[in-house]
């Protein structure tokens, strides 16, 4: 009885050690939001958060397994554990604090409208009265029409970036907001030449940061210090160079 | 523990969810009832020019997801200059519209259904009794036909009405903020489960009301079945 007893001991005790030393991190991420993260035709998670990702792991020596996972169940997947971090460019939010946390941004973000050129809107509560204005669903962008033009303008959510631009291409959106960086990649393709920027960058304050499970900090700790190596070591900025002419650090 | 506190700071994005589903599928439920009453005639005539376009309807909108139909309605057509600069755009340039007319067409094809077979249980002395008052086909259709058949489908239409109103929460991928819009917006700010809970007591209860309804209904149009 005693040996069983011991027995089963050990076995557990290996079975938890080695799960422990395995350190396979899981990371989610999208594969909808170019170029931060989308699919290649092969089907292969790519973007920059993907590279960023790939870039993290190797600096923490560690086993990464990249995940992709639909946005509105991305959150309610890390707190079941079906992966142990979201690199995914998601917003630092109060609301989301609540529920998970953060590391240290590792870029930051800048909301943008876009219309059609010589469009002829200002981007105020008046000037955007009555237009029809959308926003991908469980974004920054959706939340910031929500908040500010609900009540006076038609404010439309898609559950994808790609549904938002169609329909301001089809004529049902007099203009769009979306992450600055995402728009730019958008407007620089040559089938969207007959749309612009309109108004300025409204800075919201926006940080991205990964998001991991409340309470795992020795992750976090461990993303921060291989955050700030990456940074010094110039891998960052290689990265940042394959996707932006500019620092969006 | 549930948040009671979401409830006072989004209730009132329940409640505008909560009345533009019930508008769409009070609308699309009667809007279908009236297309599906001639469809289920020419689906049950013997003239093949009449039961073979209504059965086509039929098969198209209940072979295909209602899903798919909402997204061809809304983001297919739109695609096409041709639609997007006519006359027609005004209608099927708006989400809700896009919506009703979807929901319209689907439970149109599930009620003619339901009808046709409402048709085919009218015992046949009933027709013969009709025939034998000398009742020409279109008096025969109006006093006893569709009468009879809508009173045996009746707790069939109720279910199909039921269906719909849980069916047009698809309308919310079409961006129509309907109760699941709002809900899955106040969701992915919040990531509380229980929003759906509630969104679900919602759905529930109209569901309740609306077999209380049919109940009642189905009380007063059969009463004359009721031996005493």
């Amino acid at each position: 009885m005693k040996i069983k007893l011991t027995l089963v001991t050990v076995l557990f005790s290996l079975f938890f050690f080695g799960a422990a030393q395995a350190d396979k991190i899981r990371i989610a991420t999208e594969g909808a939001y170019p170029p931060f993260n989308m699919k290649n035709t092969k089907g292969e998670l790519i973007g920059f958060d993907v590279e960023i990702a790939k870039a993290l792991c190797e600096q923490m020596k560690a086993d990464c397994e990249i995940v992709a996972q639909d946005w509105d169940g991305i959150i309610p997947g890390l707190l079941a554990k079906k992966y142990d971090a979201i690199i995914a460019s998601m917003s630092i939010t109060a609301e989301r604090q609540k529920k998970v946390s953060f590391t240290d941004p590792y870029y930051s973000n800048y909301l943008r409208f876009i219309a059609k050129k010589n469009s002829g809107l200002t981007i105020s509560k008046s000037g955007l009265k009555g237009k029809k204005l959308g926003a991908q669903r469980a974004t920054i962008s959706a939340q910031h029409l929500e908040d500010n033009f609900r009540k006076t303008a038609n404010v439309k959510v898609y559950d994808t970036q790609e549904a938002v631009f169609l329909d301001l291409k089809a004529g049902r959106l007099d203009s769009v907001l979306v992450d600055a960086y995402p728009g730019y990649d958008w407007l620089t393709q040559p089938d969207n030449s007959a749309y612009d920027h309109v108004g300025d960058t409204i800075d919201i304050n926006d940080k991205i940061g990964i998001a991991i499970r409340k309470g795992d900090s020795a992750l976090a700790d461990k993303f921060n210090k291989a955050l700030k190596e990456i940074l010094a070591s110039g891998a960052y900025k290689r990265i940042n160079g394959n996707y932006f002419p500019f620092s969006i650090y | 523990m549930p948040d009671f506190s979401l409830i006072t700071q989004y209730g009132d994005r329940f409640w505008d969810g909560t009345l533009i589903t019930l508008k769409l599928v009070f609308l699309s439920s009667i809007i279908g009832l009236m297309i599906a009453l001639p469809l289920a005639l020419a689906r049950s005539s013997k003239k093949r020019r009449y039961w073979i376009p209504a059965y086509s309807y039929i098969y198209f909108f209940r072979g295909t997801p209602l899903l798919i139909q909402l997204f061809i309605l809304y983001y297919g057509l739109g695609q096409f200059p041709m639609i997007t600069e006519s006359f027609l755009w005004p209608v099927l340039g708006d989400a809700e519209w896009c919506g009703l007319i979807g929901l319209t067409l689907n439970t149109a094809a599930y009620t003619a259904e339901i009808l046709r077979g409402g048709i085919r249980a009218i015992p046949r002395g009933e027709i013969e009794a009709a025939k034998a008052f000398g009742m020409s086909w279109g008096l025969m259709q109006r006093r006893i036909v569709l009468p009879r058949a809508l009173r045996i489908a009746w707790p069939a239409y109720g279910n199909e009405v039921i269906l719909l109103l849980k069916g047009s929460a698809l309308v919310s991928t079409i961006t129509v903020w309907d109760l699941m819009g709002e809900t899955r917006s106040v969701f992915s700010r919040t990531y509380a489960l229980e929003i759906f809970l509630y969104a679900a007591i919602i759905y529930f209860l109209l569901t309740f009301v609306l077999t209380r309804v049919f109940n009642l209904i189905e009380k007063r149009i059969n009463r004359y079945l009721v031996c005493y």
